[in-house]
């Protein structure tokens, strides 16, 4: 039988697929039942500086293609996650924590804070299009990203780095690069794409309540495959792939565009938890059927 | 169907006591009872509301509480608000002849289409708990569907003076029931729950806590290792005995955990 075990940056896991950051990552009981739902490694939401509400509703709505959101990047503050830290820790599962800022300070002093708990990875979220002060102001130019990037890393002793790329800018590449040049261990593509928006024709209005929204889901899964095979051709660090991937044949597709582990998030709304197992078995019974032993085989394998 | 709101008309508006009013709206939403919609007012906010009637018309039943619920209260025939749904799990009724409907407060709103529903088969004996007389719901409707009606007020000024836990208590003691179901106050639920694990009669409690997608992808619902919008909104006593945060804990919008008591303050 196929193997499906991956590493990343010394983060064992028995799978590929990864719960995406912002999905259910609010508890810490949540992520662990994730994980006994069959994800290889889950991804709490990112922390941020100070206790943040996020956007009012709706905030979250599904338009047969896909999902779009603007949460908006709630957080309880990093010093208010003692609860979550603990029942992560206890349960002993693979995870990767998240952090946000409004600024380089703000980023500087979650990941302080956050790197003191020695997780396995930290992801930075460069690429959020859900506020005006965070996240994808930073994440649309080189020189930004690479300035959070390089202070961030600068506080995180050994805990390896990640950035979180948005797919909204032309200058993608640049910014991958920049981010790796900075120090990132790791590059995690794509943020939500867009933002896009909804009218209900006839209240006359926006649906979501920040008018605009993210995109992400199977309508953006093309664009996040080509992300991912650019960042494979351009960077040397490894790439969690996502966006859209619902099903085994998704996830083998973004490993062949050079993605270490395959990021999914809003096929849960199709699927419920029970999507790791399925994209799992889907992706094993592929791999069997064409002789494929690993993942190491196959990955990159679009390329030249 | 795409889960994004819809808007339809209120046709008919309803008064149910002083702050409390149901909304007919002009869509049929295919559901079972227990199940939530979620209600959007265009540029404020959207929130989840129990399913108060199915059929031609849906029903939802408001009552007074924050800014959303007041915007909604004051808006009438022909206005038009959105709604997606229907949402979450179910009572399950299946098999069952002697229950107990524990309902306290604007609780009634969620067991009234369940009471209804289990008459079919058996009328249920049923509990209706409020603060006092004025904030008793559906009191006339619960009658008709109600083998017996009991009533309870926290000042006694209808029907015995008490808690409904109380009254359940005591009924506990001389029937054998195959369920009781509840919906009300988080507090009330907790002591409902406790009783019948105590007498080991089986038990299904309709949660609440604040909601964002509705759907089960956010997390902001968490209870435990539950979400209360897709796992929920109905939960047996053998699964909520070892949620720790029953009765106790909630998240408010930032996903940070408190005490129920300043959840519920916070109204969010």
């Amino acid at each position: 039988m196929a193997d499906l075990s991956t590493e990343l940056l010394g983060l064992r896991m028995k799978n590929p697929t990864v719960l995406a950051a912002g999905f259910l990552g609010i508890s810490g009981e949540l992520l662990v039942r994730v994980v006994e739902e069959g994800a290889g490694a889950v991804t709490m939401k990112p922390a941020g500086p100070y206790e943040r509400e996020g956007n009012a509703n709706p905030c979250v709505i599904e338009w047969n293609h896909g999902l779009a959101n603007c949460v908006g990047l709630p957080s309880p503050g990093y010093r208010n996650m003692e609860d979550e830290w603990s029942e992560i820790k206890k349960a002993g599962i693979p995870y990767i924590a998240g952090i946000y800022g409004g600024s380089v300070d703000e980023f500087v002093e979650v990941a302080k804070f956050v790197a003191g708990k020695k997780p396995p990875l930290i992801e930075v979220n460069i690429s959020c299009p859900n506020t005006n002060e965070h996240g994808q102001i930073f994440g649309t130019e080189p020189e930004s990203a690479a300035e959070v990037i390089g202070a961030v890393k600068r506080v995180c002793g050994k805990v390896p780095v990640m950035a979180k790329l948005t797919p909204n800018t032309h200058k993608f590449i640049e910014v991958a690069k920049a981010c790796e040049e900075a120090g990132a261990d790791a590059l995690s593509a794509i943020n939500t794409l867009g933002p896009g928006m909804f009218i209900d024709i006839e209240a006359r209005k926006p649906v979501l309540s920040f008018k605009t929204g993210g995109l992400s889901g199977a309508a953006v899964r093309p664009i996040a495959v080509r992300c991912v095979y650019q960042l494979y051709e351009n960077v040397k660090v490894p790439i969690v792939g996502m966006g859209g991937v619902e099903n085994g044949k998704d996830a083998i597709e973004m490993v062949m565009a050079g993605a270490t582990c395959v990021g999914i998030g809003s096929a849960i709304h199709k699927c419920g938890l029970g999507v790791f197992k399925k994209v799992c078995t889907e992706m094993e019974s592929w791999m069997d059927a064409n002789n494929v032993k690993n993942l190491e085989e196959i990955r990159g394998s679009a390329h030249e | 169907m795409s889960d994004m709101p819809r808007s339809v008309e209120i046709t008919k508006v309803r008064k149910e006591n002083h702050h409390t009013k149901t909304f007919f709206l002009d869509t049929a939403i295919d559901s079972h009872p227990g199940q939530f919609v979620m209600a959007w007012i265009p540029q404020l906010d959207e929130k989840p509301y129990s399913i108060s009637y199915s059929g031609k018309e849906l029903g939802i039943t408001v009552q007074e509480r924050g800014e959303f619920s007041k915007k909604l209260l004051d808006m009438r025939e022909g206005d038009l608000i959105g709604v997606r749904g229907p949402y979450g799990n179910y009572f399950d009724t299946e098999g069952v002849k002697g229950a107990c409907v524990v309902a306290g407060g604007c609780g009634a709103a969620a067991v009234a289409n369940l009471v209804e529903a289990l008459a079919k088969v058996e009328k249920p004996t049923v509990i209706l708990g409020a603060r006092d007389s004025k904030n008793l719901l559906f009191e006339e409707r619960l009658r008709k569907s109600a083998g017996e009606l009991y009533i309870t007020t926290d000042d006694g000024s209808k029907g015995a003076k008490g808690f409904a836990t109380q009254a359940l208590e005591k009924l506990l003691n001389e029937e054998q029931f195959d369920m009781v179901y509840t919906c009300g106050p988080e507090i009330m639920m907790k002591g409902v729950m406790d009783l019948c694990n105590k007498k080991k009669v089986y038990s299904q409690i309709s949660m609440e806590r604040y909601m964002k997608c509705g759907f089960g992808v956010c997390g902001q619902c968490a209870l435990g290792r539950y979400l209360v919008c897709r796992d929920g909104p109905v939960f047996t006593g053998e699964q909520l005995k070892d949620v720790p945060d029953f009765g106790k804990w909630a998240r408010l919008k930032s996903g940070k955990k408190v005490p129920l008591k300043e959840y519920a303050e916070k109204k969010c």
